[in-house]
């Protein structure tokens, strides 16, 4: 449905975007990570056609975004970082704009309001958009993305200063809407494209770092295991018993948890939590927790952003 | 592009820009109608019009300063550029809602005639012919202004800087005179709008008047579109 295929951008001496391809299939929810600065926004500016690569081409459902305009940003529907709102109209004369502007061919009245029912908008669409909270703001813009039906819907964080309610409610909309559009959705908040895409690209300085489904990125290159480890005793005392342990590669303490009991991270090669077991009992000392940490996907995300990947 | 038109239209008149560039206008008008054609007791109003192209060079920054700036500022250019409309379409609607905005303004001038017809017998050759040499001018004055807004985020630089323009250009004569040259100060003559302007103002409409303004707006229309779409390439 949107093929990015070799896309470069250069803004003067800097490079943002080096070379990008990724693909998304119809129907999947794409969850675009990366750090602020490292691209995302160009890429979707680029996608949508608001400007333009200095080589490479983006084609959406086909239809080349540089060479059949038209055609193509009639396929998307937009909601850039910031909404684009125009502040001085009421929320239903500027979603009548939209309506316009993208020549939409459906019944405009009930095509608007089915859309402001279902972002909760209709109490509010006679006001001014300027008068709105970030909240409402960001469902306008919402909303002029959802005009017209459109297949692909490019959203460039959409929960950004939503309350956790907010949050939840965007989630849960990102998800119905991902049952019969595809979705690029942009954030630096892991939970979010955890809790909603099917896919990961995960972009660093203008080149894609890691991409996949969640799980293959979860398990990509790594040879070590992590547990976390809450023990009774002396924080000293227990560090040299844990470094001690074969196949233990490093002993983090992460501090008193209660009252003399400190909470440890252990990595090591293999799975070493017998050999823990067997030798605390050995001591005075005593596991309270033991828990096969894993990787989170935070892990990965600040090892792949800072360029410490295996 | 009729979507366009209609909200920038209906924009001018949500914000105070509309009223207060109409009223401007109207009431520089009643004064110069009363000065001069009222108080003088003549039905001629050809230095009305002559006075008349100085308040517009002032007022046509106003109407063309937010048309592209403002967009730009608050990103509502995005909705657009990424709308299946082209470059060209948003110019031109642009333009025409700030065009329509001055024909509202020049509907005074038809008032004036009204009023001289109740007391004397108005040429309403000369006056409307004015109208169709303002909508001219004023087309012209505009595409330039549109240029300026399509450069710049700040809508206060683009009023400045379109201000600063029109006042250049209200100077060509007198910079024309000062070329020792005949070869360039014709040139440089033949760019002015003022003496084209003014004998419109009399009621002398030639051709190549027309031309020339049609030309210039079509010209600032084209690089205001062609600046926009380069931009996108930056």
């Amino acid at each position: 449905m949107i093929e990015v295929r070799n896309v470069s951008k250069r803004y003067g001496r800097h490079q943002a975007l080096d070379d990008i391809s990724f693909e998304v299939k119809k129907g999947d929810i794409l969850g675009f990570l990366g750090p602020n600065g490292a691209g995302k926004s160009t890429t979707m500016n680029i996608i949508t056609g608001y400007i333009s690569c200095d080589s490479g081409d983006v084609l959406i459902d086909g239809k080349n975004i540089l060479e059949e305009p038209k055609e193509a940003k009639s396929r998307i529907g937009y909601l850039p970082e910031i909404p684009p709102l125009y502040n001085d109209m009421t929320v239903i004369k500027y979603l009548e704009f939209m309506f316009r502007l993208k020549k939409i061919k459906l019944p405009k009245d009930e095509h608007i309001s089915k859309i402001c029912d279902s972002l909760s908008l209709t109490d509010v669409s006679e006001r001014i958009i300027g008068h709105l909270s970030k909240g409402y703001k960001q469902r306008v813009g919402l909303a002029q993305a959802m005009l017209g039906d459109p297949p692909v819907l490019i959203l460039d964080e959409p929960s950004v200063g939503l309350d956790p309610a907010q949050i939840i409610e965007m989630r849960n909309l990102i998800r119905q809407l991902g049952e019969n559009h595809t979705i690029i959705l942009s954030s630096h908040v892991l939970t979010e494209i955890q809790a909603v895409c099917d896919k990961i690209v995960m972009i660093n300085n203008g080149k894609i770092a890691a991409a996949g489904n969640i799980g293959q990125i979860m398990g990509t290159g790594r040879s070590t295991t992590v547990i976390r480890l809450v023990i009774e005793g002396r924080e000293q005392g227990i560090q040299s018993v844990l470094k001690g342990i074969d196949g233990v590669i490093r002993v983090t303490s992460l501090g008193e948890t209660e009252r003399g009991c400190y909470e440890f991270r252990l990595e090591s090669r293999k799975d070493v939590r017998r050999a823990v077991s067997r030798a605390i009992s050995r001591t005075d000392y005593a596991v309270m927790l033991m828990q096969p940490a894993g990787h989170s996907l935070e892990d990965i995300y600040l090892e792949i952003i800072s360029g410490k990947q295996n | 592009m009729y979507a366009i038109f209609r909200r920038e239209l209906a924009s001018y008149f949500t914000s105070p820009v509309g009223y207060v560039v109409a009223a401007a206008f109207m009431v520089f008008n009643g004064i110069f109608f009363y000065v001069q054609c009222l108080f003088s007791g003549t039905s001629n109003m050809t230095s009305v019009f002559q006075s008349m192209f100085f308040i517009e060079l002032f007022i046509i920054p106003l109407i063309t300063m937010r048309l592209f700036a403002e967009d730009k500022h608050n990103r509502t250019d995005q909705a657009l550029l990424t709308s299946p409309v082209g470059i060209a379409s948003i110019v031109f609607a642009k333009f025409l809602s700030a065009l329509a905005l001055l024909l509202i303004c020049l509907l005074s001038y038809a008032v004036d005639g009204l009023i001289l017809s109740f007391v004397g017998s108005p040429d309403w050759g000369v006056i409307i012919g004015n109208m169709a040499a303002d909508v001219l001018i004023g087309a012209a004055f505009i595409s330039i202004g549109l240029l300026i807004s399509s450069l710049t985020e700040s809508v206060i630089i683009a009023a400045v800087l379109s201000f600063a323009a029109n006042v250049l250009i209200s100077m060509v004569d007198t910079i024309a005179s000062t070329i020792p040259w005949e070869w360039m100060k014709s040139a440089v003559y033949s760019l002015s709008f003022q003496s084209r302007y003014n004998s419109f103002a009399v009621g002398l409409v030639s051709f190549s008047d027309i031309v020339f303004f049609l030309s210039v707006t079509a010209l600032f229309l084209f690089i205001t579109d062609r600046i926009i779409d380069r931009r996108r390439w930056a």
